[in-house]
């Protein structure tokens, strides 16, 4: 016989009270929830699964030493140019205190990260960009790290490989921001005209100034999956036109749909594929030559 | 005068456009359409005239006189296919040994869903590094707004000439106070900090020239095409791979280090 009573709540604090009045408290560092599906992940796991979710297969975003981590061959990397750093070159208001707490935040001096590498025993030069880094702008120190990258490819003959990520020019430079769209396109002319390989991975997300130069001057472009491409933001075309986007639209699958990057590839396949796209280029010699 | 006051004139609606350039400084002038790959693009005119005796290669933006005229050239905002156009005829300038003139006249490269789909990003990207190699001289002359990628994409020249009231920006006055202070009613503020006009793009070696507008429009057109004829007979004579040595540099040296 069932006892009356036996499953209803307790009425008072004397009854006892079995609710939990506090959630258990798990370390903010310790766990992540996926953006996209919500469910929480492991930060140490999240790490070994090259910073994609288990579930959904969302790429969280990563900085620049992390990417370089995964796909430069151990302990080959050597940077340049790292301590090259930005001022206040038209005199923005704030930009100064913006600088300092971009270095803080990204623990970088400026937003690409460039230097020379081995991947899967190629040599190459190698630039990643760093979104915690005033979300990846380009001012004149990114402009003027690059075209010394490509500059130094063209003249050792090696190829690049680039890691995009960037909100576009940089405001607070002005039009010197944009001059270095210019200047580093003429780089990577010139390196091309030398013969030589240049592969850029889009990651999300890619816009603005940056896509309207050397993101889209890849002689192989791939891009991550669903990273946002594109010249203008979503926003501002929404403002523009006054319509709402269509689902997809400047993502990555978007984009190869009509046409405009060569192929989607998943981060944990990246170094493979690079690696075979370094390996079908190669001139002979490269895999063993000292830099 | 206030650099959003020259913001506003280099604007203003009755500012001489692109065609009142080309109609005067040149004579034969043969309008080319199309970019052979997707449409005609009405933002840019491009075409083969007589500067002088000389052929040239003429590209400009236009932003339209009535509001007919604006509507079909999108307000002088160009597609992708606006600039594949401009490329198209920068290559057939190349084959046949014309010098170049761009008329930018721009607030900026189109943003919407057909330009996105058709590769706005790529289609300036192209043109950068294009031209930056193209075998021909060629100056770029802005006349009023300079806007961002759209204006670049046709001002990678080996010399850039700014009339004095035009401007020239990595983002419009109103961009930069909604983005950077999420406040449009600092857009006067904007436009002094972004420093757009051409005395600073002149100090910031941006420019090679600034052209008084005091004269009147005839007078003007004339200095400016004598000086178009003086530069290009100087630059014909050049060995192509200093001309482009030289244009290489011009941009190298903007926000360079040494170290």
């Amino acid at each position: 016989m069932l006892r009356k009573g036996i499953f209803k709540k307790p009425k008072n604090e004397l009854e006892g009270n079995r609710k939990l009045k506090q959630k258990p408290i798990i370390p903010d560092e310790m766990c992540v929830a996926c953006p996209s599906c919500k469910k929480m992940l492991l930060t140490s796991d999240l790490a070994e699964h090259f910073n994609v979710c288990f579930y959904c297969e969302y790429h969280f975003r990563m900085n620049a030493r992390q990417r370089i981590d995964y796909i430069a061959d151990k302990d080959t990397f050597i940077e340049v140019d790292s301590d090259m750093t930005s001022y206040n070159i038209i005199d923005f208001p704030n930009y100064d205190k913006k600088l300092k707490a971009a270095k803080l935040e990204s623990a970088e001096n400026e937003a690409v990260v460039c230097g020379f590498c081995k991947i899967g025993g190629y040599n190459t030069a190698l630039f990643v960009m760093e979104p915690y880094f005033m979300m990846g702008s380009m001012g004149t120190v990114v402009g003027e790290k690059l075209t010394r990258l490509f500059e130094a490819a063209t003249e050792k003959g090696l190829p690049v490989v680039g890691f995009t990520v960037s909100g576009g020019a940089r405001i607070q430079e002005g039009i010197l921001s944009l001059m270095q769209m210019a200047k580093v396109s003429g780089a990577v002319k010139k390196h091309s005209d030398g013969g030589n390989l240049y592969l850029t991975v889009l990651t999300d997300p890619t816009t603005g100034g940056v896509t309207a130069s050397y993101a889209m001057l890849g002689d192989i472009i791939v891009a991550e999956p669903n990273a946002l491409i594109g010249f203008a933001g979503p926003r501002v075309i929404e403002q523009t036109i006054h319509q709402k986007l269509p689902q997809g639209f400047q993502r990555a699958e978007f984009l190869l749909e009509k046409g405009f990057v060569d192929d989607i590839v998943h981060r944990k396949t990246q170094k493979k594929y690079i690696t075979t796209v370094l390996k079908l280029h190669s001139k002979g010699g490269e895999q063993h030559e000292c830099i | 005068m206030n650099a959003f006051e020259r913001v506003q004139i280099a604007r203003s609606t009755n500012r001489p456009t692109a065609t009142d350039f080309i109609n005067t400084l040149f004579t034969d002038f043969l309008e080319m359409h199309g970019d052979r790959r997707y449409a005609d693009d009405k933002a840019v005119i491009a075409g083969i005239a007589s500067l002088e005796d000389m052929p040239v290669t003429v590209i400009g933006l236009e932003k339209g006189k009535n509001t007919k005229e604006k509507i079909a050239r999108n307000f002088g905002a160009a597609h992708p296919e606006g600039y594949r156009k401009a490329l198209r005829q920068m290559k057939l300038a190349e084959k046949f040994n014309r010098p170049i003139v761009c008329i930018v006249d721009t607030s900026g490269a189109f943003c919407g869903i057909g330009a996105e789909e058709r590769g706005q990003g790529q289609a300036i990207a192209e043109n950068l590094y294009e031209i930056m190699a193209l075998k021909v001289p060629i100056v770029s002359i802005l006349i009023g707004e300079g806007g961002s990628g759209g204006a670049l994409a046709l001002a990678v020249a080996d010399e850039v000439w700014m009339l004095e009231n035009a401007v020239y920006s990595v983002i419009s006055p109103e961009g930069c106070a909604s983005i950077l202070w999420k406040d449009t009613s600092k857009t006067k503020e904007a436009a002094e900090c972004l420093k757009l006009t051409a005395e600073h793009l002149m100090e910031f070696g941006v420019i090679e020239a600034i052209i008084p507008e005091s004269k009147g429009f005839e007078a003007m057109c004339q200095s400016i095409k004598a000086e178009l004829v003086n530069t290009f007979n100087k630059k014909k004579g050049e060995d192509i791979a200093l001309l482009l040595e030289k244009r290489y540099r011009k941009f190298r040296k903007i926000g360079e280090r040494t170290q």
